[in-house]
């Protein structure tokens, strides 16, 4: 827990606090959007489910590797499971809403063949996190040992974070565009520094002592 | 702070079309007239159908502040064609794409030049973009989907070159 300064209270709500403005500063900008008032309520609620989607992805990685000040690590490990549930129902609520808009644009984005360039980086996130949630329910039918599960979980995270954070960049619409960066570059910070620390400082720390090669983080395996 | 990052966007965007042209001034300018000729047709763009309403009605305007324009001329030898029927549409502050008061058509003039004024053109779906269509029959259908630089720009332009059916 490199982040977790004893237990000073003020450390730990500076940290929340500062992670909570990146996270919700971008949603309230985007509401001011005058767009807003030219938009369907359909097209309105798919970009939020969207920009929410990327809200929740700052403390995904951050809550699974229980880097957090203040929140238990079984605490942090469920709130992830949660939001990895709502970000599962939020991606498929921002297709739906853009289906409901446009549904030539939207069938266009999902069959690749979509002028816009970042359409193809919103389907490799939307099928990364469609398969990031089958492989979460399926993990134990599967049969797949912990550790390489977590390493495909992880591997696979980055990947639908890294195809969001592209989509989110290039598009114009009712994002601010300071706020936008910001939080994708907080996004890329959080989830990049987690990977490396648990998949790379971590191992080569726990070699060098001669121990074992960790899966990683706190394990809160049930 | 959007103003900065959509300035600095809009200088490099602006910079990259100075350049193109002053690129393009060059060879353009040694073209004879005869070699000119050879004009091939516009393609049809990608997703520039979509929302399409055929047979919009003809509108002398549907709105102001948003200049759309352009010319049609003939391929192979690039003669203007006047009394050709652009269809316009694209989603503005008025609403979407499907909006009917969103969708309109004009006559080319005798020098093949149109252009419809309507609202100002919003982002739809992650890019500022007017769709424009030639859907008549007397020569191949072209569907154009011409993306602004700039959300801000209060025109934009889209040229068809057609190809007799």
């Amino acid at each position: 827990m490199p982040l977790a300064k004893g237990r000073n209270p003020l450390y730990a709500a500076s940290i929340w606090f500062a992670l909570s403005a990146i996270a919700i500063g971008p949603i309230l900008i985007a509401a001011t959007s005058p767009y807003l008032a030219y938009r369907g309520i359909a097209y309105i609620l798919g970009g939020f489910a969207g920009i929410f989607c990327l809200s929740l992805m700052l403390f995904q990685a951050l809550l699974a590797a229980g880097y957090l000040p203040a929140i238990g690590i079984a605490a942090a490990r469920l709130w992830h499971r949660r939001a990895g549930s709502a970000i599962v129902i939020l991606a498929l609520l921002h297709v739906g809403g853009l289906y409901l808009t446009s549904p030539e644009d939207t069938l266009d984005a999902l069959l690749l063949a979509s002028p816009t360039p970042f359409s193809v980086y919103g389907v490799v996130a939307l099928l990364g996190i469609v398969a990031t949630a089958l492989l979460v329910l399926l993990r134990r039918r599967l049969g797949i040992r912990y550790a390489a599960w977590r390493l495909i979980h992880n591997a696979m995270a980055f990947a639908v974070v890294l195809a969001t954070i592209i989509h989110a960049l290039q598009i114009e619409g009712a994002m601010g565009s300071f706020s936008k960066v910001l939080l994708c570059v907080a996004v890329l910070a959080a989830t990049g520094g987690v990977l490396f620390d648990l998949r790379v400082l971590k191992p080569l720390f726990f070699r060098r002592r001669g121990g074992q090669t960790p899966c990683g983080g706190r394990d809160a395996r049930r | 702070m959007s103003h900065i990052f959509r300035t600095r966007r809009h200088v490099l965007a602006t910079t990259g079309i100075l350049g193109g042209a002053v690129l393009l001034q060059g060879p353009m300018a040694l073209l004879s007239p005869a070699q000119a000729r050879g004009i091939a047709p516009t393609p049809s763009m990608r997703g520039g159908s979509n929302n399409y309403r055929p047979n919009a009605p003809l509108v002398e305007s549907l709105g102001s502040g948003f200049l759309v324009f352009g010319t049609v001329r003939r391929a192979q030898d690039g003669a203007a064609l006047g009394n050709i029927r652009v269809q316009i549409w694209a989603a503005t502050t008025l609403g979407g794409e499907r909006d009917r008061r969103n969708h309109g058509s004009v006559l080319t003039r005798p020098d093949g030049s149109f252009q419809l004024e309507m609202m100002q053109i919003v982002p739809n779906f992650g890019q500022p973009h007017a769709h424009l269509a030639y859907d008549d029959g007397a020569f191949q259908t072209v569907f154009l989907r011409p993306v602004m630089p700039s959300p801000k720009d209060r025109s934009v332009r889209a040229d068809f070159v057609l190809a007799s059916a």
